[in-house]
């Protein structure tokens, strides 16, 4: 019988819902990790009983762990993250040089085709790899030392490399999104990377069209059309039908086109799901109502939905990692809050209703779907 | 034999139960004493110490005889009382954050 897994990453831990295919009544395992900042925690699309987690803390610095049986158990693998060769530095926010300090892992994406394969996206943005199960951790330097590396500077979250998409169609091809550098994409396995900004105009950096200096937020792709491309910038949601070399804006009728996650349809390519948020000061709702938008023409068109969500006095954020939908018939998505809420909804986005309501603060959504 | 004061976070990650007891050869310094934390217990590296520059991370503080030790050299000789075993040694975490 078929279920789902739901993995939620916190300020203060990792939870774990699960589900049948029906997805009406859930198991909450956790906390995991309590008082752990859990950035995120993913599952090998290969062995979806091997789960990876970024666990971090300001006092004791990263660690990850491990799982081989579907989160009962964990081991703490390898921490050890080393920027490789000569540091350099990219632009602090005021402006001047400042060092590659290590900080911590926000998104681990598994290969897709080996579960000891796993990338790693870290603050200061870098890209590491490793190929032992986590034991070990290996920078890809190519993307940080791309020649506008100095001129990389922070989002208020830090530099931080936050999306990892691997093109199912050719494991060569992976972009990458770096708030707030930008998009990048490398076609030889991690080895050269070029910016894919083009076509993102942003009003808040001294050239609007740079090659480098975008605050993307998120950036999500259907597995059988890699080439199309979803993102949410810091304003504007956008979309390239050409792995990301031109971008055109597609947030259409939004009420703001502020946010953070964006996420695609299972199994419509152009069914696409972005939540919409008040604008980059205000990180809350517009009008305290949490309405997901919904379009079904790969954007431009949206349609709000508010079944089963709050409508009025929420001021919830929903962050980047957030948002994940699974894979059964119908489309189930999902998506944390700052509030601690994981809605679900079982139908495509038609309904939603709550999972867990008290959770610490949710960073980090992934769902897995099980046979 | 050492005995090691280590935060609850640290002894859940590296699922320390009971006392954490070191043979730690003379001069015992703090170096040596996290030197051989981290032997005993290697998912240890990397939390008390950053990795690379092995500096003690900017919000533990270590203690020892009721002095904060934390500025004091890696290699100085630490009190008779905790090289003997008599007083702990004590990694402690700032109370800061949330």
């Amino acid at each position: 019988m078929s279920g789902v897994r739901v993995l939620v990453g916190t300020r203060k831990g990792a939870f774990i819902l699960t589900s049948d295919g029906k997805r009406e009544k859930w198991d909450v395992s956790g906390p995991h990790f309590g008082g752990w900042e859990i950035y995120h925690l993913k599952g090998s699309p290969v062995d979806p009983n091997r789960i990876y987690v970024s666990q971090s803390s300001g006092w004791f610095g990263q660690q990850i762990q491990r799982s081989n049986d579907g989160g009962q158990t964990w081991e703490a693998v390898g921490n050890k993250f080393v920027y490789e060769g000569v540091t350099g530095t990219h632009q602090w926010y005021d402006g001047t040089p400042h060092p590659w300090e290590f900080k911590r892992v926000w998104h681990l994406e598994p290969s897709l085709t080996d579960p000891d394969m796993v990338y790693a996206g870290a603050e200061d943005a870098a890209l590491f790899q490793t190929k032992d199960g986590g034991q070990t951790w290996n920078e890809l330097a190519g993307l940080r030392r791309h020649g506008s590396g100095p001129k990389w500077q922070p989002g208020a979250g830090g530099l931080c490399l936050h999306t990892i998409l691997i093109d199912p169609s050719n494991h060569q091809r992976i972009y990458i999104a770096i708030s707030s550098a930008g998009a990048f994409r490398t076609d030889d396995g991690g080895e050269t990377w070029k910016p894919i900004n083009q076509g993102l105009k942003s009003q808040y950096i001294p050239d609007p069209n740079a090659e480098v200096g975008h605050c993307v937020h998120r950036i999500a792709m259907h597995p059988s059309r890699p080439n199309t491309l979803f993102m949410q910038k810091h304003w504007d949601v956008m979309r390239s039908d050409n792995g990301g070399d031109l971008w055109h804006e597609v947030s259409g009728n939004l009420p703001t086109d502020f946010g953070f996650v964006v996420d695609v349809h299972a199994h419509e390519p152009e069914t696409v799901y972005v939540v919409p948020i008040k604008s980059d000061s205000e990180h809350y709702p517009l009008d305290g109502k949490l309405r997901v938008f919904r379009s079904r023409s790969g954007g431009n068109e949206w349609e709000a939905l508010t079944n089963g969500l709050p409508q009025s006095n929420c001021f919830v954020n929903v962050l980047r990692d957030a948002m994940a939908v699974d894979s059964l018939d119908s489309c189930g998505v999902y998506f944390g809050t700052t509030g601690g809420q994981v809605y679900a909804s079982a139908d495509a986005g038609d309904h939603w209703a709550p999972i867990v309501r008290d959770l610490p603060p949710v960073v980090a959504v992934e769902v897995q779907t099980l046979s | 034999m050492i005995h090691v004061i280590v935060p609850t976070h640290l002894r859940t990650l590296a699922k320390i139960n009971g006392e954490v007891l070191l043979d730690v050869a003379a001069p015992v310094t703090q170096r040596a004493i996290l030197d051989a934390l981290e032997a005993r217990y290697p998912t240890l590296r990397g939390t008390v110490r950053e990795h690379e520059k092995q500096q003690r991370r900017p919000l533990l503080r270590f203690f020892a005889c009721g002095l904060d030790v934390s500025h004091e050299p890696d290699d100085a000789p630490l009190p008779d009382a905790v090289a003997s075993g008599a007083e702990p040694f004590w990694i402690v975490g700032a109370v800061a954050g949330g």
